[in-house]
């Protein structure tokens, strides 16, 4: 029987149980010996001109070996200029409170923030230009040699009103979809050394090879001339992709210093410099008739980019691509502005660009059935793609693989009891109690692993002692490659998953690779891996027909056993050991890339119950019920645990958390006291059930899962809550739906009536 | 000042200011326990002192000489056997990138002690101070429960 | 993150906690769970030059039935408050109260003395001390002071202690009624209350209502008065300042006021049968 499919326990977990994993701060390599300790002084201003940096009271400190300036980086190439080009340290113009102005580096740990206190920087402020609505104004331009603070446009020129004009009801409703923290449990951190010529960069991070590209060319290096190497990952989320202008310093300052530099950032530090998600203002029409058919959908993103360019231009992009949803539309107009304003930069969070889709077409969905009185769940289920319609391709252009919306609905439906949830919530309606229930229905399609640039590497070697090593090109950091790769081994080679050792995380080792975002692993780098074992299953069959002197064709791999015997002739066979050390010194290997335009389309349906105090209008989640289809699952226990934080961070964006500023720019949510992180005790147990639909993008069949619970569950909980307050006219709450939000909502509605 | 880690007495000399779990990370070498937030919010750093959880990084290591302090490290047998809750973690998949794990194990221990029998609720408020940004908590509470009753 | 250079202290006892908080004067700090000061001290929102640690002084922590009060020692944590068996019988307001304050970690460390000396109006077992008619019994140069609780809490973060004194005993009059109760809103658990109501007989009193914790007079006089429980906690914001923050704004807290006092009221009337 096929390992594949199994509930196999991870093979990880004993060291990260017992000694605790090794991340960055943990690292006591001989390496790093002597390494001095980087402390960033940070803008307190969100927009101000630098007049006069002094070091001179830090550098009197004890302990203090350097204090860094942008000035002292004469020695790289300079890529300021262009609007929204991200400096590695500030020049002359701070954009966001906790922009990086100056390095200090020291002795020891303790002494780098004394030290930094003393960095005395003159700031002449600037007007702050916080929120899109600002940014878009153009009063004030982040970037005055530029026209705009417009720095990304696409899709339609403009809009055609006679989209809408046939439509018996037209809803439009401007909402918003906040910006948020990503918040992984460890912040940002790197370490870097320079030796013959050569960096070697520890980053935590969820690309070495990315980290390798952009480090090399903002330093300008040769690719060559850099290493990185990624020890264990405390969290990523998509916020830790690529190399962050503070790593890229700490590797400058490394060969200015001639001595190791290592450098952890503080969670102040990362609620204020590691990229934000989300920030989109999204303006939705939707227009069609009273029998519940959708004619036309308009999707208006303003994507608030932050101080500078990182994903801020690109994920609008996915978001127009993905904008039609589950749903066969006739007609979707899409465009995008991206806008720069004096905030932290926006960039990757669990989703990018799709979350905010679904998020936008869902709110749109439920406005439309508010609108003509018909039941959400019916409404979604007369526009659906149908089953018969794949491959489909949407009128913004994504060709669907594979997909059966109706079905994962419905599957969802039964598994929550919608008919009793209504019932009941009709009944605390009726008999007026104040903790109302809502019922929040989300139905989505994401996209994982595809276009041009997609594709992941793996090399697989059998050793001559029978164990197996793959290196992967992926960089798992918590989502169970180590085990999920041994899986796929043993399945294909009948070596068992004990004997294979899955690395990753080295440039030097594997000089190409992709790395883990996006939901791609297992889709590409699994399929990498899978592949590999096959190739040297091919290579193992030539060596055990010279072995035992018959032909390829009718040897046979017995996998329960891991050995190889010939068709029908009783015997011991030959083993895996036996023809590694046949193949000689180059060993039994293979190495592999698979590459892909295909993307996969996972998908699913939500229903999220929810309880709000009418009095307070205190919202809770009391029960979360998910189909999330991502195709045939490797391993149930790690797509579940996905699928279980996915949902988790999608209900936090809904009800508790977003990344604030004060209208002079002040973040009022650099620290995890204000910043409203969900806690266990906000969560229920979820309840999840299976679907698998196969994809043909892969051998494998699989799609990816790492986001999916968070792309359905934030509409499905939204929606739960502006459900408990149907009958009281309410249409649309933002997120996240605070206390004093939903009973604002209230509040007006009773006044309303 | 003088500590009793994970059951040996460990003496050092140590700058007034220094917290815990620096003082258990760099001087007594032990880097199971992680810092997450500074602000004695996450929960990461969370050990034992005296047999009850408290936030390393909001503790001088000075207010705690004399005291008996378990870190992760400290749980496992002399073989290195994961004991219950470990245990429970691995089976239960408590655990994806395992930043919040040693001190949501620790924070567990310290639970399971003083409440050998909690219900899922109990469980999820004595959790309220551990953030995990993976697991979304299901299969942490599940473990829990889990290890409850092995060791009932 | 960490704080900035101090010296520390330990305090061997009580005496000795005076005498160097007498040598140090305003650049010192008192110590005990430390968790209200560390935060502070580490984001360098305090700086204090010199720290007394009084966590272990003995004798500052227990819980103790007195004729006609129960006292409890300024180093008694929340902890041993929330488990007493003392206090689940003759006092299980204090104990239901310190059980929803901040995390079991925090309940390990943080003390009842610390939070009541901090001054910090969110703080919800100050507003306990207050509804109770407690008395705070301070230590200073010149001896030993009692200090009533409707006199101790004076502004933010700022009460009636001086810098050379100590907070050592809590004392909280044995309640002459069943009647408590004790409404927290919060968005999550773990966070510091929207707004409290403590209940205790006809003692009401109020968290995050103003720069202190407060008694709602005019809901105790409606109350005399023998008006209806409605009635009287729709007066539950009069005499508050209620302050806006990220979490909520004046009128919400005012109509958080009302609600949770009526709420308040009704789960006391219910205890008491």
């Amino acid at each position: 029987m096929s390992i594949l499919g199994t509930r196999v326990v991870r093979t990880e977990d004993p060291r990260l149980l017992t000694a605790g994993a090794i991340y960055l701060e943990d690292l006591r390599l001989p390496e790093l010996q002597g390494a001095a300790y980087a402390t960033f002084v940070r803008s307190p201003m969100a927009h101000a001109r630098i007049t006069e940096i002094d070091v001179s009271a830090a550098l009197a400190e004890p302990g203090v070996v350097a204090v860094l300036t942008a000035r002292d980086l004469d020695d790289i190439p300079d890529q300021s200029g262009a609007a929204g080009a991200e400096p590695l340290l500030a020049v002359d113009v701070v954009r966001f409170a906790g922009e990086p102005v100056a390095i200090v580096l020291t002795e020891e740990s303790y002494q780098g923030e004394d030290a930094a206190e003393l960095v005395s920087v003159d700031y002449e402020e600037l007007p702050a230009v916080i929120g899109v609505q600002q940014g878009l104004s153009d009063e004030t331009l982040l970037f005055p040699g530029s026209d705009s603070n417009v720095v990304g446009k696409g899709g339609a020129e403009s809009f055609d009103d006679a989209a809408f004009a046939g439509c018996e009801v037209v809803v439009e409703r401007t909402i918003v979809n906040q910006r948020v923290a990503a918040a992984p449990l460890e912040v940002r951190a790197a370490a870097a050394r320079w030796a013959e010529d050569r960096l070697t960069l520890w980053v935590s991070t969820q690309n070495v090879h990315g980290v390798r590209d952009q480090t090399a060319g903002r330093l300008g290096l040769d690719p060559g001339a850099v290493r990185v190497v990624a020890p264990d990952v405390g969290g990523g989320f998509g916020a830790k992709i690529g190399a962050d202008r503070e790593t890229i310093v700490v590797g400058w300052a490394a060969r200015r210093l001639g001595r190791p530099v290592r450098w952890v950032e503080t969670r102040n530090e990362n609620l204020m410099g590691m990229s934000h998600g989300r920030a989109q203002r999204h303006t939705v029409t939707i227009g069609g008739s009273r029998d519940g058919r959708v004619a036309a959908y308009r999707l208006d993103i303003v994507q608030d980019c932050g101080a500078y360019i990182r994903l801020g231009t690109m994920l609008p992009n996915l978001t127009m691509l993905m904008a039609g949803g589950v749903y066969d539309l006739p007609r979707i107009e899409t465009a995008y502005r991206a806008v720069l304003t004096n905030t932290t930069p926006i960039g990757a969070y669990r989703g990018a660009g799709r979350p905010e889709a679904t998020a936008a077409i869902e709110r749109a969905m439920d406005l439309f059935a508010a609108e003509i009185g018909m039941d959400p769940t019916e409404v979604r289920r007369v526009n659906f793609v149908a089953p018969d319609k794949f491959p489909f391709t949407t009128k913004t252009g994504a060709t669907y693989d594979t997909g059966e919306y109706a079905k994962a609905l419905d599957t969802v439906l039964e598994a929550a009891g919608y008919e009793e949830l209504r019932a009941e919530q009709r009944r605390r309606r009726e008999r007026g109690d104040p903790l109302q229930l809502g019922i929040g229905v989300s139905t989505y399609v994401e996209i994982t692993g595809g276009g041009p640039e997609a594709g992941e590497t793996a090399r697989l070697s059998v050793h001559d002692d029978g164990t197996v090593t793959v290196w992967t090109g992926s960089s798992p950091h918590g989502q169970g490659h180590a085990t999920a790769w041994a899986m796929l081994v043993q399945d294909e080679l009948g070596i068992p998953m004990d004997r294979v050792t899955v690395r990753h995380g080295d440039t030097d080792v594997l000089k190409e690779g992709v790395g883990t975002f996006g939901s791609r692993s297992l889709q590409l780098g699994g399929t990498a891996v899978h592949n590999a074992a096959v190739e040297v299953k091919e290579r193992a069959r030539e060596l055990a027909a010279d072995e035992m002197e018959a032909d390829p064709a009718d040897l046979v791999l017995d996998v329960e056993s891991g050995t190889w015997t010939v068709r029908g002739v009783p015997g011991q066979g030959v083993s895996w050991a036996r023809l590694a050390e046949r193949a000689g010194p180059d060993g039994l290997s293979a190495d592999t890339k698979f590459a892909t335009n295909q993307a996969t389309f996972p998908f699913g349906a939500h229903v999220a119950v929810v309880e709000v105090d009418l009095e307070t209008g205190r919202p809770r989640l009391v029960r979360h019920v998910t189909v999330d289809d991502a195709g045939p699952v490797l391993n149930p226990i790690l797509a579940e645990g996905q699928r279980h934080g996915g949902i988790a961070q999608g209900a936090a964006q809904a009800l508790y958390e977003e990344v604030a500023y004060d209208e002079y720019g002040n973040p009022v949510t650099a620290t995890l006291m204000d910043y409203t992180f969900i806690t266990a005790a906000e969560l229920p147990s979820f309840e999840l059930v299976a679907m698998e639909t196969p994809t043909s993008a892969n051998p494998l069949g699989v799609k990816g899962i790492g986001e999916a619970g968070t792309i359905g569950s934030t509409p499905a909980v939204q929606s739960a809550v502006v459900d408990a307050l149907a009958h009281l006219g309410i249409r649309h709450i933002d997120m996240p739906a605070t206390p004093e939000r939903v009973w604002t909502a209230i509040n007006e509605a009773r006044t309303a009536q | 000042m003088t500590i009793t880690v994970n059951g040996e007495k460990t003496s050092h000399e140590v700058e007034d200011r220094t917290l815990l779990v620096h003082h258990l990370r760099d001087v007594v070498g032990l880097t199971a326990t992680n810092i997450g937030c500074d602000t004695s919010t996450c929960g990461s750093c969370t050990v034992l002192v005296n047999g009850e959880s408290v936030k390393s990084c909001t503790v001088l290591a000075a207010q705690v000489d004399g005291d008996e302090v378990e870190t992760l490290e400290g749980l496992a047998g002399d073989g290195g056997e994961m004991d219950a809750v470990q245990n429970a973690f691995q089976q239960k998949h408590a655990l994806q990138c395992g930043f919040c794990t040693p001190g949501m194990v620790m924070a567990a221990t310290s639970l399971l002690r003083e409440n050998p029998d909690p219900t899922e609720e109990q469980v999820r408020m004595a959790l309220k101070g551990n953030l995990c940004r993976c697991t979304g908590y299901h299969n942490i509470v599940q473990a829990i429960l889990s290890a409850a009753e092995g060791i009932r | 993150m960490i704080p900035a250079r101090f010296v520390y202290r330990r305090a061997g006892t009580a005496e000795e906690a005076l005498s160097l908080l007498a040598e140090h004067g305003d650049d010192a700090k008192v110590i005990a769970g430390g968790h209200s000061l560390l935060p502070l001290m580490k984001l360098r929102l305090s700086v204090p030059e010199f720290l007394v640690d009084i966590g272990r002084v003995p004798d500052l922590s227990y819980i103790r039935g007195e004729d006609d009060h129960i006292a409890i020692g300024a180093l008694t944590r929340y902890h041993d408050l929330e488990h007493s068996d003392l206090l689940a019988e003759e006092l299980p307001l204090l104990a239901n109260a310190s059980g929803k304050v901040g995390d079991p970690q925090v309940r390990h460390r943080g003390t009842i003395g610390g939070s009541i000396a901090h001054g910090d109006s969110a703080s919800d077992v100050p507003a306990v001390v207050l509804a109770l008619d407690g008395v705070l019994v301070v230590s200073g140069p010149s001896g030993v002071r009692e200090i009533p609780s409707g006199e101790f809490f004076r502004g933010p973060f700022e009460t009636a202690l001086e810098p050379d004194e100590l907070l050592t005993e809590i004392r909280l009059p044995r309640p002459a009624s069943p009647a408590w109760s004790f409404q927290k809103l919060t968005s999550r658990a773990i966070d510091w209350a929207i707004v409290a109501v403590v209940v205790q007989g006809e003692s009401v009193a109020l968290v995050n209502m103003g720069s202190t914790p407060l008694r709602a007079t005019a809901v105790e006089r409606a109350l005399a008065d023998g008006a209806a429980i409605p009635d009287a906690a729709a007066q539950a914001a009069e005499g508050t300042s209620p302050f806006a923050d990220r979490n909520a704004g004046p009128d919400y807290r005012r109509h958080l006021a009302r609600v949770l006092t009526r709420r308040a009221l009704e789960e006391a009337a219910t205890r008491a049968g």
